[in-house]
């Protein structure tokens, strides 16, 4: 009884999900990998700094209490105080409050896009590695899409559909919606090129074809064999992934494409900053540097990450 | 070789005509109206002679076939019987594609904003390879020395920063604060002695550096993994064994190895620089054709936006087959047949 209960659960662990039976089986490779990822300085004080802008962001308009929204016209252009650490602008709005929520839309929309595209760029260069049939012209596909322009392509889409959805969602949802959508099926090609290539090889390999011999289905031969494999190339087009996407949203809405005013990000707010750069530069200062910084270091985790999961520089 | 030209011209021409046509379905089956902005006092008569005379009387793939062959054999033949001066057929009928808000062929349109374009992307590119490839010399003959560290911050920090944020930095430190250089780009602007030449240099230095820093931070980067790449290999060691002075063996022999593979970087790098201009156009206030670019979105100026972005498409698809090319014909160990 008691054994046919745990083979049960053994069976329903490995078809749902599959990372925690491999995690429990192979625990020195992430040790090994974390070993290593430590060794990286600049990845671990990437880390952290990510982890602080993460928390900040989350976390701190529960302190920094201010509405952002807040208009106090008699307080307005102010410099660093107390009161307003980041000072305040045209309009008497806390800039620090404003900084905090925009990070909060920055963020998710490149963590957003970032998990559409990743999920996109994995199904179409696994399909494509792995199915021979699919693998022309999905690659065909994928070639078409490096042709296209994409940031006069981003701004024409978001020219032309912005109204329609603002009014089917809302104005916030809406251009959050078609942001990640568009950022999300524009960069996918790197991904899938990198899986498909990894999946080529992996496809070949003796536990692949002893999966076959014994009759394993082809799905689960790509969920259980394939996809672990191809697992760390995915995880560092992840980082990479989010640090592009958070640059593209905030171009767009440094172009004045983006999110409303009203609903800050980045990229809106040093928009919004330019006109002022004589009176107040550091309207401009804070958000860019919270951008830069946290591509910075989200660049410096995946130069770290790569290390950490390539096993021919690993334990050297 | 030639074999392998042709193959990837015909490939391209079929992928160029399947940009072509997802840019103008794009644009065309968007839920927008061109008519849209005007005032609604105008009779619903008048606003259908307004839209026959935008080109839309007509269904979308007669629109489609006639957009080509506007852009891809009527303009051409105005340009040869402009440079040649002769007359081919009837070409005073022949029909342009023409800019919905300012009535003047987008051909024409384009042109004009082309050189300052050309001038600051051509320049910032020059400017980013003086840079980055002595860096990425020096970084790997010197690896992990305290000047390789610098150059590997340097240079992760300019390929993260974005060139919005570095554009704006240079405006408030340079012309906000220090006053040194105007923040406006001056297209009016005509260089006839030496002072003009220096007014000139001021204003085209800041957009030049915003898209040069960005670029050699990734190319500098190519470079340094290049030279690591050669620096091991046996000719190397080979040509120290022979006596040759470290100099010669690192600039003639290893450089120009490892040149191979920047080139073709250099060469796929170039259609996201001219993305990146839009942006940087935009801060500085160049009139070229990403800020064209940016003005018909704003003003929905459909035709407009299809020509610039297929004009986009077609750099980046010659640019990767001139890349592809270009490696085949430097690196004699690739052969495509």
């Amino acid at each position: 009884m008691t054994d046919a209960t745990r083979q049960k659960t053994d069976l329903a662990a490995g078809l749902d999900g599959t990372s925690t039976p491999i995690t429990a089986s192979h625990r020195s490779l992430w040790s090994d990998v974390w070993q290593q990822f430590y060794t990286h300085k600049g990845a671990v004080v990437g880390v952290c700094v990510l982890a602080f802008i993460v928390l900040a962001v989350t976390f701190g308009p529960y302190i920094h209490t201010i509405d952002p929204q807040h208009l106090d016209i008699r307080a307005k252009n102010q410099g660093p105080s107390w009161a307003h650490p980041f000072g305040t602008d045209n309009l008497g709005r806390d800039m620090l409050a404003q900084v905090l929520a925009g990070g909060r839309t920055s963020l998710s929309v490149g963590v957003t896009a970032m998990a559409l595209s990743l999920s996109l760029g994995t199904l179409i260069g696994v399909l494509a590695g792995y199915f021979k049939i699919l693998g022309g012209p999905l690659m065909r596909l994928t070639d078409l899409f490096l042709a296209l322009p994409i940031l006069p392509l981003l701004l024409v889409a978001i020219m032309l559909f912005r109204d329609t959805l603002r009014s089917a969602f809302g104005p916030e949802t809406g251009i959050f919606l078609l942001i990640v959508f568009i950022i999300g099926i524009t960069s996918w090609m790197q991904t899938a090129r990198i899986v498909r290539g990894e999946v080529l090889a992996i496809k070949e390999r003796e536990f692949v074809l002893a999966a076959h011999s014994i009759g394993t289905r082809q799905r689960r031969i790509i969920k259980r064999h394939i996809f672990p494999n191809v697992l760390s190339p995915i995880m560092v087009s992840a980082t990479l992934g989010v640090a592009a996407a958070i640059i593209t949203e905030s171009a767009l809405s440094f172009l004045g494409l983006g999110f409303p005013s009203d609903f800050p990000t980045w990229g809106r707010l040093l928009y919004d900053g330019v006109p002022f750069l004589n009176i107040t530069p550091s309207r401009v200062l804070w958000p860019g540097l919270a951008i830069s910084l946290t591509v910075l270091s989200v660049n410096y985790m995946g130069d770290g990450l790569r290390d950490a999961l390539d096993p021919r520089i690993r334990g050297r | 070789m030639l074999r392998y030209t042709v193959r990837r011209l015909l490939f391209a021409i079929p992928t160029l005509l399947v940009v072509s046509f997802i840019i103008f379905a794009l644009l065309d089956l968007a839920p927008n109206d061109p008519t849209g902005d005007l005032p609604l006092t105008i009779p619903p008569e008048v606003r259908e002679q307004i839209r026959l005379s935008l080109g839309l009387g007509e269904p979308f793939h007669i629109r489609y076939f006639r957009w080509l062959e506007q852009f891809l054999v009527n303009e051409p033949l105005n340009m040869i019987e402009q440079i040649w001066g002769v007359e081919i057929g009837n070409s005073a009928e022949r029909l342009r594609v023409t800019s919905w808000s300012t009535r003047s062929p987008v051909v024409d349109l384009i042109i004009s904003r082309l050189p300052q374009t050309l001038w600051v992307v051509g320049l910032s590119y020059v400017v980013a390879i003086c840079i980055a490839v002595p860096i990425g010399v020096i970084s790997a003959y010197k690896q992990y020395s305290v000047f390789d560290q610098i150059g590997t911050f340097v240079s992760m920090i300019g390929f993260s920063v974005p060139t919005f944020f570095t554009g704006t930095l240079m405006i408030v430190i340079f012309s906000a604060q220090l006053g040194w250089l105007p923040s406006i780009y001056d297209t009016t602007h005509v260089v006839t002695d030496f002072d003009s030449f220096v007014t000139q240099l001021k204003q085209i230095i800041m957009p030049v550096m915003v898209l040069a820093l960005f670029s050699a931070a990734q190319l500098s980067r190519f470079m340094r993994s290049s030279m690591l790449d050669n620096l091991n290999l046996d000719y190397v060691r080979t040509a120290r064994a022979k006596g040759m002075t470290e100099s010669v063996v690192l600039l003639v022999h290893v450089l120009r190895n490892s040149l191979i593979p920047v080139v073709t970087v250099i060469a796929l790098g170039l259609p996201q620089v001219f993305a990146g201009a839009i942006i940087t156009e935009q801060i500085f206030r160049v009139n070229g054709i990403g800020q064209l670019l940016i003005i018909a979105i704003q003003g929905a100026d459909i035709p407009l936006v299809q020509t610039l972005t297929f004009i986009f498409a077609f750099l980046i698809v010659s640019f990767n087959l001139i890349a592809d090319l270009l490696y085949g014909i430097l690196d004699p160990r690739i052969r495509y047949d």
